[in-house]
């Protein structure tokens, strides 16, 4: 969803296609003798993948490999570049503004991602089960997540009009609270930034745990229903332990996400007011596009991806843990 | 989804009186807090705004006004570079998957396994992280040179390999039983033939599920066009958007009319391929 927001999980399956049996290959020309055991050369299959894997290497390894070595380098394009160790990484961590920016990316990446699930999840609960008119409204509760980025930022910018007839502020009206800064003020453009992420990435883990409901046993809700279970403990020890794995997939899905998250922030606020919603992503673009200064948002871009990779790395292990 | 009798709240087969008045509350929450924003901006785009604060929620004199101004600023052309972007885009994109899917799922070839872990490891490169290094890349590519700055292909030509499309196709074309490729081969069938003849033919919902993630993917891209564009001539639709607004004489609505056609698109593409797009969510991400 970039569809990153509906950046679906690695390896997907989408389901197996039923293929229908029988009726015979077109045949060709039984003229050439083959060999039918080894088709082919050794090198057909790289053929077939050699576009994959030379959009990857351009794309994606060479500028890896270019973002590691540009971090241990002074550089200056057209001027060339000088070794500089470890000293781009340095001014990294010592920094008082990278260390803030930390900071936020990890609360807003948390606040998001429980904020979402949370609200996710009892949006499945309250919309689990058949009907046109709850399919209606459940496709209606998920079109924030395909609408563009960019267009989710300019709608809310709107929303969030500081002043008191702002769309959002009238309605805090209604309910007696004083306008709100939002976006403007420092002390609540960050609430606000996550609110608007909450409201397109809720829905999506809706989705998600409405296809874990499917799966959770209906014997047990009877059994519970028969052991005279209230309703709360009926979905506490019944269905929450069944989505576990839901839980966890999701948590990782989100907290990556989370760690990487640029455009709402570049769009919404840009990382103000007064700095206080800079994120690592909006601050290495700055440093490295607005500022020139390579080196160092290199070595925010590795040190941000590091903690992407340890993330992922201990949740499969707490998982694998789990499965045991 | 498959119909459960039961379900875990038990909401939404209640039949008292009370229940279903809480439920009509509830859905009528949801559909004010998800679509209501999105309604306020149709509403607004067809509207007369002139007040720089608000969105109108009730309709107040239907104009397209806002759409006459959008497209004097030149909306037009930014919306036909994003369907040119997504147009290509998706095209390179499906061919690229379909192929590398094809000798993954087909073969057994030494060096399988690395080409797998190589296309796993992609899904760990997001382009936030290589912003820098790829913006230096596509302004002099390594060994042929070229500049893809300030062109569209530059936008088009990074999304050309997607991980997840492989990944689906990969999972799908493993599926098409074996004998009937073994036939093809006596019959002296070579593997273009049998890629063309036998296992696309049977990957068609597969090419849904990647074709309407693609096409939501590309359309929704924001940073890579902002790193290729140098000006507003390449802009994509999404980055237009800011521009618009920065600009004093264009009101909210202006700038409503241009999102609604920059959400068109992908919301018709969703409404269109349901089915395919929450198959492909669910089961991708709970086999994950």
């Amino acid at each position: 969803m970039s569809l990153d927001q509906a950046d679906p999980a690695a390896p997907a399956a989408a389901g197996p296609a039923a293929p229908k049996s029988g009726g015979q290959a077109g045949g060709g020309a039984a003229g050439r003798r083959r060999s039918n055991r080894r088709a082919g050369r050794w090198w057909t299959p790289w053929l077939f993948l050699a576009p994959a894997l030379l959009l990857f290497l351009y794309f994606k390894f060479i500028p890896m490999a270019n973002a590691l070595t540009m971090s241990f380098q002074d550089v200056q394009p057209y001027l060339g570049s000088s070794w500089v160790g470890t000293e781009n990484y340095s001014t990294v961590l010592h920094s008082e503004g990278f260390r803030e920016a930390a900071w936020h990316t990890v609360v807003l990446a948390a606040g998001q991602t429980a904020g979402s699930m949370a609200l996710g999840l009892a949006l499945a609960l309250l919309m689990e089960g058949q009907g046109r008119r709850l399919g209606f409204i459940r496709s209606a509760a998920f079109l924030p997540v395909v609408v563009p980025i960019a267009v989710v930022a300019e709608l809310w910018r709107i929303m969030y009009h500081p002043t008191e007839d702002g769309m959002l502020n009238g309605i805090l009206g209604l309910v007696g609270f004083g306008p709100s800064g939002f976006i403007n003020d420092p002390d609540t453009s960050m609430a606000s930034i996550m609110v608007t992420g909450i409201w397109r990435g809720a829905p999506y883990d809706m989705m998600i745990f409405l296809a874990g409901l499917t799966s959770v046993d209906r014997g047990l809700y009877e059994a519970a229903k028969v052991d005279g279970a209230s309703r709360t403990q009926r979905v506490w020890h019944v269905t929450v332990p069944g989505l576990r794995s839901v839980f966890s997939i999701l948590f990782i899905l989100a907290a990556i996400r989370g760690l990487r998250v640029f455009t709402e922030v570049f769009l919404l606020t840009n990382g103000g007011p007064d700095g206080s919603t800079e994120v690592v992503m909006t601050l290495i673009y700055k440093l490295g596009l607005e500022q020139n200064r390579l080196g160092v948002g290199a070595a925010g871009a590795v040190l941000l991806f590091l903690a992407t990779l340890i993330l992922t790395i201990v949740v499969h292990l707490l998982r694998r843990r789990e499965s045991k | 989804m498959n119909a459960p009798t039961e379900t875990a709240l038990g909401l939404t087969e209640s039949r008292s009186p009370g229940g279903r008045i809480l439920k009509a509350v509830t859905y009528l929450l949801v559909l004010i807090v998800f679509a209501g924003p999105l309604l306020a901006l149709l509403v607004s785009a067809f509207s007369q705004v002139k007040d720089p604060t608000q969105l109108s929620v009730i309709p107040s004199g239907t104009t397209l006004e806002n759409f006459r101004i959008a497209f004097d600023q030149g909306v037009l052309g930014y919306l036909l570079n994003s369907f040119f972007v997504v147009g290509f885009g998706l095209l390179l994109q499906v061919a690229v998957s379909v192929l590398a899917g094809y000798a993954l799922a087909r073969k057994v070839f030494p060096g399988m396994t690395l080409a797998l872990v190589a296309i796993l490891a992609t899904l760990m490169l997001p382009e936030e992280i290589l912003a820098l290094p790829l913006s230096l890349i596509l302004a002099d590519l390594p060994v042929v040179h070229f500049n893809l700055i300030g062109t569209l292909a530059g936008m088009i030509v990074p999304l050309g390999a997607w991980g997840f499309s492989i990944l689906v196709m990969t999972e799908f074309m493993k599926d098409v039983p074996r004998e009937l490729e073994e036939a093809a081969r006596i019959d002296g069938a070579g593997d273009l033939r049998i890629f063309a003849q036998i296992i696309m033919p049977m990957c068609k919902p597969a090419l849904g599920v990647i074709g309407v993630f693609g096409f939501t993917m590309i359309w929704d891209q924001y940073l890579l066009p902002l790193l290729v564009s140098t000006d507003s001539s390449s802009y994509t639709l999404p980055l237009a958007l800011r521009t618009l607004r920065i600009d004093p004489a264009v009101t909210p609505g202006v700038v409503m009319a241009a999102s609604l056609l920059a959400l068109l698109p992908s919301v018709v593409v969703f409404l269109f391929f349901q089915r395919s797009f929450v198959h492909g969510l669910t089961s991708g991400a709970l086999k994950g």
